[in-house]
C-alpha cells in the first residue's frame, strides 16, 4: 500500500467487493452469523453498523493527530461505544420490535473487529474525506452481505423474504437454515461463490 | 507537554464528552422507551384478563399484583416474574386464577434469547401458530409444578412441550414460572 495514493473512488469501492469486510477479510463474523435469520434483521444490523463505522471513522480521523498512540485503542473504543449506544437507544425508542429482535447484538457492535479494524488500519492514518468514503464503502459491503445472507436463510428456512411469502404453498421450510449450522453453510457457500467470481475475473 | 499527562488528559476529555452526549441523548430516548414499556404492560394485563370490570393494583414487597375484578369478585391475578434465560433476564407477565391453582395465560414481556432460536418462546415463524409456545400455558395446572417434555406432545395437565432447538429457553420459562409463582403466592397469602 506504499505506492501512490488510491483515488477517492477506489477508497469508496474497495470495501464493497475487493476488501469486503465479511467475504474477503472475514471480520465481524459474530453478528454476521448470529442475527441473519431474516433479511430484515440483516438490514437493521447492517445499517446500525454502517452508521457506527462512518461516524467513528470521521471522528477518529479528525482526532488522529491529538490522540497519543499509547491510548489510541482505548480512545477508539470509547468513541465507537458512544455511537453504538446512540444507535441502540435510537432503535429501542423508534423501532422497539427490531431492537427486541437483535437483542444484545447491537451493543456488541462495540467489539466488532471490522469497526475497530477500520479505525486502526485506515481512519487513524487518513484525512476525514478518505476515512468517510472508506467507511461508507465498508458499511455498504457489510450491509449487502448481511441482507443477502439473511435473505437466503429466510427464504430457505422460513419460506419468506422481508416477512412476505415467496415460496410455493407446498414448500417445507428447511429449519436448519435459521439454526446456527445454516449460517455457516450459507456463509461458506457465499464466500466460495465470491472467490470463484474473483478467479473468473482474474483469468480474463 | 509531559507524555503521560497528555494521555490522561486526552482520554479523560474524550470520555467526559462521550458521557455528556449520551446523557443528553438518553433524555430524548428514555421517555419514548418507557412509554413503549408502560403501553406494553397495560395491553398485556388487559389481554390476560379480558373480561374484567376494573383492575386494582396491589403492592407487596416491591412487587405489583394486578387484580382483575368483575362483579366485586376477584377473577384473576396478574403479575410479573423474572429469572435467568439463556443469555439475559426473561420477564414474563403471568395471569393466574385467584386460588393459584392454574395459569390463565402468560406473555413474555422482555427477553434477549438467541435470535431465531430462543426467541421462538415469543414468536415461532416456522409454526402456523407463531405463539404456540406461550399458548400452551393456558389453563395449565401449577400444582405440584409445571414440567416440560421434549420432542413429543404434552399429555398431562401440568405439562408443556419444549421448543426443538431451544430447550434451554423453554426450560428457563418453566423454571421462572415455577419459582416466581410460588414466591408471589407466599407473599400474597401472608398478606391476606
Amino acid at each position: 500500500m506504499s505506492q501512490k495514493k488510491a483515488t477517492l473512488m477506489e477508497e469508496f469501492l474497495r470495501g464493497i467487493w475487493k476488501e469486503n469486510p465479511i467475504l474477503i477479510s472475514l471480520l465481524g463474523l459474530c453478528p454476521t452469523l448470529a442475527v441473519t435469520v431474516s433479511a430484515e434483521n440483516g438490514l437493521a444490523m447492517g445499517l446500525a453498523a454502517t452508521f457506527v463505522v462512518i461516524s467513528s471513522s470521521m471522528l477518529v480521523s479528525l482526532l488522529r493527530n491529538i490522540i497519543p498512540s499509547e491510548v489510541r485503542i482505548a480512545s477508539f473504543i470509547v468513541i465507537i461505544a458512544t455511537f453504538v449506544t446512540i444507535a441502540d437507544r435510537y432503535l429501542a425508542a423508534y423501532f422497539p420490535e427490531i431492537s427486541a429482535n437483535l437483542g444484545p447484538f447491537i451493543p456488541l457492535i462495540i467489539v466488532n473487529c471490522m469497526i475497530l479494524g477500520r479505525q486502526e488500519a485506515f481512519a487513524s492514518k487518513n484525512n476525514i474525506l478518505r476515512s468517510a468514503l472508506d467507511a461508507i464503502g465498508v458499511g455498504i459491503g457489510f450491509t449487502l452481505v448481511l441482507v443477502v445472507l439473511g435473505g437466503v436463510r429466510e427464504i430457505l428456512g422460513s419460506g419468506t423474504l422481508f416477512g412476505a411469502e415467496v415460496m410455493w404453498s407446498g414448500f417445507h421450510p428447511w429449519a436448519v437454515m435459521i439454526l446456527p449450522p445454516g449460517a455457516f453453510l450459507a456463509l461458506g457457500l457465499m464466500i466460495g461463490v465470491s472467490n470463484w467470481l474473483n478467479e473468473l475475473g482474474e483469468k480474463k | 507537554m509531559n507524555k503521560s499527562l497528555k494521555m490522561i488528559l486526552v482520554l479523560t476529555i474524550i470520555t467526559v464528552i462521550s458521557g455528556v452526549i449520551l446523557s443528553y441523548w438518553d433524555s430524548f430516548t428514555k421517555p419514548k422507551i418507557e412509554a413503549h414499556r408502560a403501553n406494553k404492560m397495560d395491553k398485556l394485563v388487559r389481554a390476560i384478563l379480558p373480561d374484567n370490570d376494573s383492575i386494582e393494583e396491589l403492592k407487596i414487597g416491591g412487587k405489583t399484583i394486578y387484580k382483575g375484578i368483575k362483579d366485586d369478585e376477584i377473577i384473576g391475578l396478574v403479575f410479573k416474574v423474572e429469572g435467568g434465560g439463556y443469555q439475559d433476564i426473561i420477564s414474563i407477565i403471568v395471569g393466574v386464577s385467584p386460588d393459584f391453582s392454574e395459569i390463565n395465560a402468560i406473555k413474555i414481556l422482555s427477553q434477549k434469547e438467541t435470535p431465531g432460536l430462543g426467541t421462538k418462546i415469543v414468536d415461532d415463524p416456522s409454526n402456523d401458530n407463531p405463539a404456540w409456545f406461550t399458548e400452551q400455558f393456558k389453563n395449565l395446572k401449577i400444582e405440584p409444578e409445571i414440567i416440560f417434555v421434549k420432542g413429543k406432545e404434552a399429555t398431562k395437565n401440568n405439562e408443556i412441550q419444549a421448543i426443538t432447538g431451544a430447550t434451554i429457553s423453554s426450560k428457563a420459562v418453566v423454571n421462572i414460572l415455577n419459582v416466581g409463582i410460588a414466591n408471589i403466592k407466599k407473599m400474597y397469602e401472608n398478606k391476606k
